[in-house]
């Protein structure tokens, strides 16, 4: 019985003792949320702007290889860089210039040129040979497979709006975003390139 | 140097990214304990082997090695998942 009253004076110290202990956890618990929001995913983000078929290689294989070492990738086309995710050509509810700008340029991978010594394609064929001989799987591919792998697609809207790109013209599976998308993926990735 | 795998992928021949394309396919469906063993050719996989067991959290590479196969030079890699 003597225990029990030193315990009942025991009780209140303790029960504050408790309750800075809590406020003290919930603290390190704010702290450690606020940290984790900063600190980066597991993510690299890449911006696709060339249409050139070396950059675009590049861009595949490094979004394997990102890939396959455990990273979430993200690949956002934009500009000359969505002529590589084109599967046709459409002129249907389009402005003059945007269906110059639609004949002109390529779609999909097989029509893109190399960004030096491209000689109307010829540089491009000669790099694919090239490549061919050396064992280097071909960029569509590797577009396969760093699909496959689950990097994440995601075509520019404003781009595809101003070359009047619709979503029909590019190859199925892949997300339309804006640059909010790109910020989102980026702000939270270890490595961003631009390519 | 006699190392102990369970499991082994050929990626000779291939060029990067290929060998740790393969790999990771692999070591996907490896048991935890148990190793791979990565043949390949392509010179540049001995420092992308480092860099992707650097990267990938239940991957350790174990060793790295040379052998002569075929009259061809062949990397070795070893790497057990954690």
């Amino acid at each position: 019985m003597g225990m029990n009253g030193q315990t009942t004076v025991m009780e209140p110290k303790a029960a504050v003792d408790t309750s800075a202990l809590w406020a003290q956890v919930e603290q390190l618990q704010a702290q450690v949320d606020a940290l984790r929001r900063q600190t980066p995913d597991n993510r690299l983000s890449m911006v696709v702007f060339s249409g050139d078929l070396d950059r675009v290689l590049a861009a595949f294989v490094i979004a394997s290889g990102a890939a396959a070492s455990g990273m979430e990738v993200s690949m956002f086309f934009t500009f000359w860089g969505l002529t590589a995710l084109r599967q046709k050509r459409e002129s249907r509810g389009k402005t003059l210039f945007q269906k110059l700008m639609g004949w002109m340029t390529p779609v999909g991978t097989r029509g893109l040129g190399v960004s030096k010594m491209n000689f109307g394609g010829i540089g491009a064929k000669m790099l694919r040979a090239m490549m061919r001989q050396q064992g280097v799987p071909q960029i569509e591919e590797m577009a396969q497979m760093a699909r496959d792998l689950g990097v994440r697609i995601v075509a520019c809207q404003m781009s595809m709006d101003v070359m009047g790109i619709h979503k029909e013209e590019l190859v199925d599976g892949i997300e339309v975003g804006g640059v909010a998308t790109f910020l989102g993926d980026a702000t939270r990735s270890k490595a961003t390139l631009f390519i | 140097m006699e190392i102990k795998y369970d499991v082994e992928i050929d990626a000779r021949g291939l060029q990067c990214p290929m060998p740790i394309v393969n790999a990771r396919k692999a070591f996907q469906e490896l048991p935890s304990g148990q190793t791979l063993r990565v043949l390949a050719t392509d010179p540049g996989s001995v420092n992308d082997f480092k860099g992707w067991a650097n990267m990938v959290a239940d991957a350790e590479l174990l060793a790295q090695e040379t052998a002569e196969l075929d009259g061809k030079t062949v990397y070795v890699h070893y790497i057990r998942k954690k």
